[in-house]
């Protein structure tokens, strides 16, 4: 190997959306005091990519777009073992969608390609803030390198002939890809276990300043980042709508008459009943019965 | 990338951007679901900005796709067919939809939110420079003049929904989670016109190739299906409670599913999961054994045409969203009921396949 490969792990800090509430007179979040952590889908991202460094010796950097505070997730990936890490915050970066995100991790992975050449990067699937796992296929896009997403094995990655093969889930099968490097590898957890920090990289973690980047020398432009360079705004946020409906409850003195009442309400269900009557000649045309009709109270 | 321009700063009205589009989802000739449920919601947002249903089938050999789209309502079809289509891959797919996007300008594209659907999504989006709303479960149109696509999604855990705009790109793109909308009718025989483009890529031109492809049979795909699904949660207490909520699947003729506590205990597997991070579904028929109702798995199921739960605390959540409910314990109340519908049912399913 002409030069020590190199792998990229793009992460985020995310809120731990399982502490949000909503308070339910506003509808609103509230936000004020929830933990911040690595996002759970990237820990198999860096993980895999550690095991390429426990394979081959590659290179592991982070990166992360974010507050100044998304220092503390980069610190976490040195804990588990990455080499470096490369904290993007501007100011300007605030209130990115996807695309303003990918615009300007893509730019922050050109400069760091031109430092020492990308081979491979890696994502997590998603991450469980905003849920959209759009930001690794948006890098692999802008950067022209191949986008395979929803990874659960990397079966083979040759870094001097250019080749990796993965298998890939989709919610129908398992394909075999063979691809060309550089690529972008979105991962899905079942991907590995990763493994534990170890006592000398949480000690490194902890004394860790990651290299910090700004607009400025990333060559951003102002225009295509955060908020402003977003093509979609939410609009508004609001509680579920609720329920239009009662239940009806079923209690009566024995078992057997509350499982008697309960067939009776399932048969009798408009929807239910329609379709035991008049049994569709087709699996299609049945699937085409309309599905509005809602209980008794609706 | 050259040409990016502001997204926030453009005021252009887009008058040359007209039609909403459904990307017909397919794999190995068989046409995902999802895209005939969105063919079915397309059709009402076409009908409030007044133009065109159109569906974008590319692929290799399409034509039964194309009489398909016709039949669940598309007005038009856009058809890519080229070998190089035969699997779906990244690079021809996107670069197939993002020439027709450019060459005929769709005001909204909207795409389910698969494996296969985000990832061409999120590319196309990125070529073309537009804004792309993930995992959409509710959709309108703001009235012409605006024509704006309104599209609502979960966020945070399922805790809120919020309503996302595209103002100043075209087209609107979102994904949209299966079963989220109802199939629409099929009315058969109906036919109308198809536009074909050219690919303008060969299999010289991509670098990823498909070894192997191992259709798999995941359970997953047979919960999503299923006509009538009964499913235990925490309150099953172990897993040996399963093997009841089977009888009554069995008597029912249906499948079973899991909240996740039930998954996370390790009592059953996450194929079997509904709800956020597990399955969406719309069955007839919902029975929630021991399911106390977190947001997390109402929004996986809360489209059933029927609710019934089952369980022992009768300020569960899960009662708010049933329309029948039964306080009790599930272990004496699941085999009473499995025998009453047996009796009732004759040993016939609920709902014949």
């Amino acid at each position: 190997m002409a030069r020590t490969p190199h792998v990229v792990v793009c992460v985020k800090q995310v809120p731990d959306t399982t502490e949000i509430r909503i308070d339910p007179k506003t509808g609103t979040l509230q936000r004020a005091g929830i933990p911040s952590v690595l996002n759970p889908y990237d820990v198999p991202a860096l993980e895999e990519a550690l095991r390429l460094k426990d394979r081959f010796g590659v290179r592991v950097t982070a990166i992360t777009m974010g507050p100044p505070q998304a220092k503390e997730a980069l610190q976490r990936c040195v804990a588990y073992g990455a080499d470096e890490a490369v904290l993007l915050t501007d100011r300007i970066m605030a209130g990115a969608d996807t695309l303003a995100t990918t615009y300007a991790l893509w730019r922050a992975l050109v400069k760091l390609d031109a430092e020492h050449p990308i081979d491979l990067v890696i994502c997590g699937k998603q991450t469980i803030d905003g849920d959209t796992g759009q930001v690794g296929p948006g890098i692999a896009h802008r950067l022209g390198f191949q986008q395979l997403t929803y990874v659960i094995r990397l079966r083979e990655i040759d870094f001097d002939r250019r080749t990796i093969e993965v298998e890939r889930v989709t919610e129908t099968a398992r394909e075999v890809l063979r691809s060309r490097l550089p690529a972008v590898l979105t991962v899905v957890k079942e991907i590995n276990k990763p493994r534990y920090a170890s006592l000398p990289n949480l000690i490194r973690a902890t004394r860790y300043e990651p290299i910090v980047w700004n607009g400025q020398n990333t060559d951003l432009d102002p225009n295509l980042c955060g908020l402003k360079g977003s093509p979609t705004i939410v609009s508004k946020t609001f509680a579920p709508p609720p329920r239009d409906h009662q239940c009806e409850m079923i209690a009566a003195a024995d078992l057997d008459q509350v499982a008697n009442r309960v067939v009776d309400a399932v048969l009798d269900h408009p929807v239910i009943r329609r379709l035991r009557e008049a049994p569709a000649v087709a699996g299609v045309a049945r699937e085409a019965a309309p599905a509005a009709v809602r209980g008794s109270g609706g | 990338m050259a040409g990016e321009s502001t997204p926030q700063q453009q005021d252009q009205d887009f008058a040359d951007y007209r039609g909403v589009w459904v990307l017909v989802e397919h794999a190995r000739g068989r046409v995902n679901t999802v895209s005939w449920e969105l063919l079915g919601e397309g059709r009402k947002l076409a009908a409030r900005l007044d133009v065109e249903l159109a569906a974008a089938v590319l692929g290799n050999q399409v034509d039964h796709l194309v009489d398909e789209a016709f039949e669940f309502g598309a007005d038009l079809v856009y058809r890519v067919d080229d070998p190089v289509l035969e699997y779906y891959r990244t690079r021809p797919y996107c670069h197939g939809l993002s020439s027709l996007i450019r060459a005929y300008k769709p005001e909204i594209l909207l795409l389910g939110a698969t494996s296969m659907g985000r990832d061409l999504a999120s590319a196309v989006a990125t070529e073309v420079l537009t804004g792309l709303t993930a995992d959409t479960t509710m959709l309108d149109v703001e009235p012409p003049p605006s024509r704006l696509l309104l599209a609502s999604r979960p966020a945070f855990g399922e805790k809120i929904l919020a309503t996302i705009l595209c103002k100043h790109r075209r087209p609107q793109m979102a994904t949209v989670r299966p079963k989220t909308f109802a199939m629409p009718p099929r009315e058969r025989g109906r036919r109308g016109p198809v536009i074909d483009a050219p690919l303008g890529l060969t299999e010289a031109d991509i670098a990823t190739k498909v070894l192997d492809y191992v259709a798999e049979e995941h359970y997953g795909l047979k919960l999503q299906e299923a006509d009538v699904i009964v499913a235990g949660g925490r309150g099953l207490g172990d897993p040996a409670g399963f093997k009841l909520l089977e009888e009554l699947a069995e008597a029912l003729g249906g499948v079973v599913g899991a909240s996740r506590a039930a998954v996370d205990a390790g009592w059953i597997s996450h194929e079997y999961q509904v709800g956020q991070t597990g399955r969406t579904v719309r069955p007839k028929l919902y029975i929630a054994c021991g399911i106390s109702g977190a947001i997390q798995h109402l929004v996986g199921m809360e489209k059933s045409d029927m609710i019934v739960a089952i369980n022992k605390d009768p300020r569960a959540p899960i009662f708010q969203l049933a329309h029948a409910g039964i306080v009790g314990d599930l272990y004496q109340v699941v085999p009473v009921l499995t025998r009453a519908f047996r009796e009732r049912l004759g040993g016939q399913p609920l709902l014949s396949a």
